[in-house]
């Protein structure tokens, strides 16, 4: 195929309302998840530069589960779970989409 | 202090970390380890089979520089948890647990969180744009020969001083578990690297790098388990009793001098997260799968790994201090608290002989071994593709040079790039080489990355923003860590540090977009026209994938 009908392509993507909405969707979607972490990531952060009192209190009395050992393996467990889900969402309704979105402008560029 | 921190964590295998001091103190060689070295000939008498193998499938540049993209997804998370946990991990972190407590779970949590962040913002539109390096995407739209110039000057930088720090660490690991002359030791790494690399290339190195993080996996899994035995797997009873031994008491369970104020809290926290998404050879795995499906499941399997891995290590160095920590027998003279036989980084590999014996030893040591050829051999081929398909295939022949000429560039480079490790590695021997991968993630995060998220992300950048803004954050990163105290005060020996930090990021990378932004606002050329209007297409087949490398058929 040659870059011509590829630029072809491209525009009758663009202008596909379906496309914009895509766009916004995953981008929506993926930015509110970044905004999750790096939000509950830097909170935790500052807890620890400002208020490091706070990190070492245990959660319950006789226990050694700390406020910061909680927070942080809270932090491994949901960040990934955070991936997992974007994954599952991306490679599932925002795949089918996109393929459904080239082949649509693949179909009238011969 | 953090200097020191930073020696152990980010790659470096300071030997000295329990008995203050200089962070890289002359390791001692040990007697000759048997199995550790009857265990390494095996792994590397394996990874040599797979690189006679993959030799045979190398033919193509793609071949070459992105094993064709056929990789799966979960090869690739493999891999790239396998590229990104050095050594230093393994060692460094259970080091810091053991002599700090939980401001070594701290330090873990900012090596991980840059993960779910490169996979929301970055791993698509990488895979889509991206054909063999991250200036591939960076020259998209702008020009090639300014562009991908900068971009491989500053890779180039990167991978030297990722290198030199490996390298330094390596001889004086293997010196230690191993008992091999440390200049001995650098030629075998640097020969094993070149082999792998130049016959084999992202091929073998892949499956170096598969085989390595599940040797990493599961000899720490194992270490782990037989510790947490001794304490019936209760995490209550294993921390009464490290508080009740441990020289800190409850303090292990408090933040300590990690993180003394919140600049440098914070200057660390962008410089590990927004590092890891500029690193060239982290960058580079993602062009090795089939598409971008496989390469957001390939950040799913490797933030998996980190993830579980990270807590293992935790578990570990709790469990050392009793298990290590109350042994005479790894105390120099039979002292409990005095000097640990080795120095700090050997804590691991205590535990592993204390809980398995010899035979556990020597499987951590040849995990330790492979981590860092793994490594290694990742920065070598990130190295070798930036001078051959940036430098010389685009720049310097414009486009013109042949698939074979190109690819016997990238030989010829990986095996200089071997030589120049090794020669720099033994000129480094006796040097506190702390700042250089501080420097390496700095730069990273300052020159690779601004570069990079804007020319995916924003329409408005041009060719002199992109230039500007990227040597800006180059040359501000690299400066901020000579005139800091890591490089100013204890390698130049000056009285006192320039600059008050160690971590350059929270200056030199918001510098880098400054720089990059204001100067392609201001660009009103014809070319930084024609650039903006580009973007149109670029944006199409990110978002969709349209257009993208697709996978060589074999």
């Amino acid at each position: 195929m040659s870059s011509t009908s590829h630029s072809a392509i491209y525009a009758r993507i663009r202008s596909n309302p379906r496309f914009k909405e895509l766009v916004a969707k995953r981008q929506g979607f993926a930015t509110l998840l970044s905004i999750i972490v790096l939000t509950i990531f830097y909170g935790f952060f500052m807890v620890v530069a400002f208020n490091p009192k706070l990190i070492g209190q245990r959660l319950s009395e006789g226990s050694y589960v700390t406020v910061g050992i909680a927070a942080e393996l809270f932090m491994f467990i949901f960040f990934w779970v955070l991936t997992a889900v974007y994954v599952k969402r991306a490679n599932g309704e925002f795949d089918e989409m996109t393929a459904e979105i080239v082949n649509d402008a693949a179909k009238g560029v011969k | 202090m953090l200097s020191r921190l930073n020696v152990l964590l980010l790659g470096l295998l300071a030997p000295a970390l329990a008995c203050a001091g200089d962070a890289i103190a002359a390791t001692e060689k040990q007697p000759l380890n048997l199995h550790a070295i009857g265990m390494f000939v095996l792994f590397v008498a394996m990874t040599l089979g797979i690189t006679k193998w993959a030799a045979g499938r190398t033919k193509s540049a793609a071949d070459f520089y992105t094993a064709g993209g056929g990789i799966t997804g979960f090869q690739n998370g493999l891999a790239i948890a396998g590229d990104y946990m050095s050594a230093a991990t393994l060692l460094g972190l259970t080091a810091l647990v053991y002599t700090k407590g939980v401001d070594g779970y701290i330090y873990m949590i900012a090596f991980f969180a840059g993960w779910p962040i490169i996979l929301f913002l970055m791993a698509e539109r990488l895979r889509n744009l991206g054909k063999f390096t991250f200036a591939d995407i960076t020259s998209y739209r702008l020009n090639q020969s300014k562009v991908r110039t900068m971009a491989a000057v500053s890779s180039l930088t990167v991978v030297c001083f990722y290198l030199v720090a490996q390298m330094v660490g390596a001889g004086q690991l293997i010196k230690l578990l191993f008992g091999l002359d440390y200049t001995i030791a650098l030629f075998v790494v640097g020969a094993l690297m070149m082999v792998y690399v130049t016959f084999g290339g992202m091929v073998a190195t892949t499956w170096v790098q598969i085989i390595k993080a599940c040797m990493l996996l599961a000899g720490g899994t194992l270490v782990m388990v037989l510790s947490m035995s001794q304490f019936g797997f209760s995490f209550e009873t294993l921390m009464d009793k490290a508080i009740s031994v441990h020289n800190l008491g409850e303090k292990i369970l408090f933040p300590g001098s990690l993180l003394p104020d919140p600049v440098t809290a914070l200057s660390l926290g962008l410089g590990l997260m927004f590092g890891t998404a500029g690193l060239p050879h982290i960058l580079m795995r993602f062009f090795t799968v089939t598409n971008a499906k496989e390469a957001r499941k390939s950040v799913l399997y490797a933030s998996g790994f980190v993830a579980y891995f990270f807590n293992v290590i935790l578990l570990m160095g709790f469990c050392a201090i009793i298990i290590v920590g109350q042994n005479p027998e790894f105390f120099e003279g039979g002292k409990i608290g005095g000097k640990i036989i080795g120095g700090g980084n050997m804590i691991a590999m205590h535990l592993a002989k204390a809980v398995g014996g010899n035979l556990l030893l020597g499987f951590l040591s040849a995990v330790a071994f492979a981590t860092i050829l793994a490594v290694v051999s990742g920065l070598a081929l990130a190295g070798a593709a930036a001078i051959s398909h940036d430098i010389y295939a685009r720049v310097i022949r414009q486009g013109k040079a042949t698939e074979t000429e190109e690819l016997r560039v990238s030989k010829l480079s990986s095996v200089a790039l071997g030589i120049v490790a090794v020669i720099l590695g033994i000129a480094f021997e006796k040097m506190n080489v702390a700042f250089m991968v501080a420097l390496a993630f700095g730069i990273a995060a300052s020159a690779n990355f601004p570069v990079l998220i804007l020319s995916m992300y924003w329409k408005g950048l041009t060719t002199r923003g992109a230039v500007m803004g990227g040597y800006a954050g180059l040359v501000a990163a690299v400066l901020l860590v000579l005139f800091s105290k890591s490089v100013w005060v204890t390698v130049l020996g000056n009285a006192q540090a320039l600059f008050p930090y160690d971590q350059p990021a929270l200056f030199s990378m918001p510098l880098a977009f400054l720089v990059t932004f204001i100067v392609s606002k201001l660009d009103n050329s014809p070319e930084a026209v024609a650039e903006r209007e580009r973007f149109g297409d670029q944006y199409v087949r990110a978002q969709t994938g349209f257009g993208a490398a697709e996978a060589s058929a074999h």
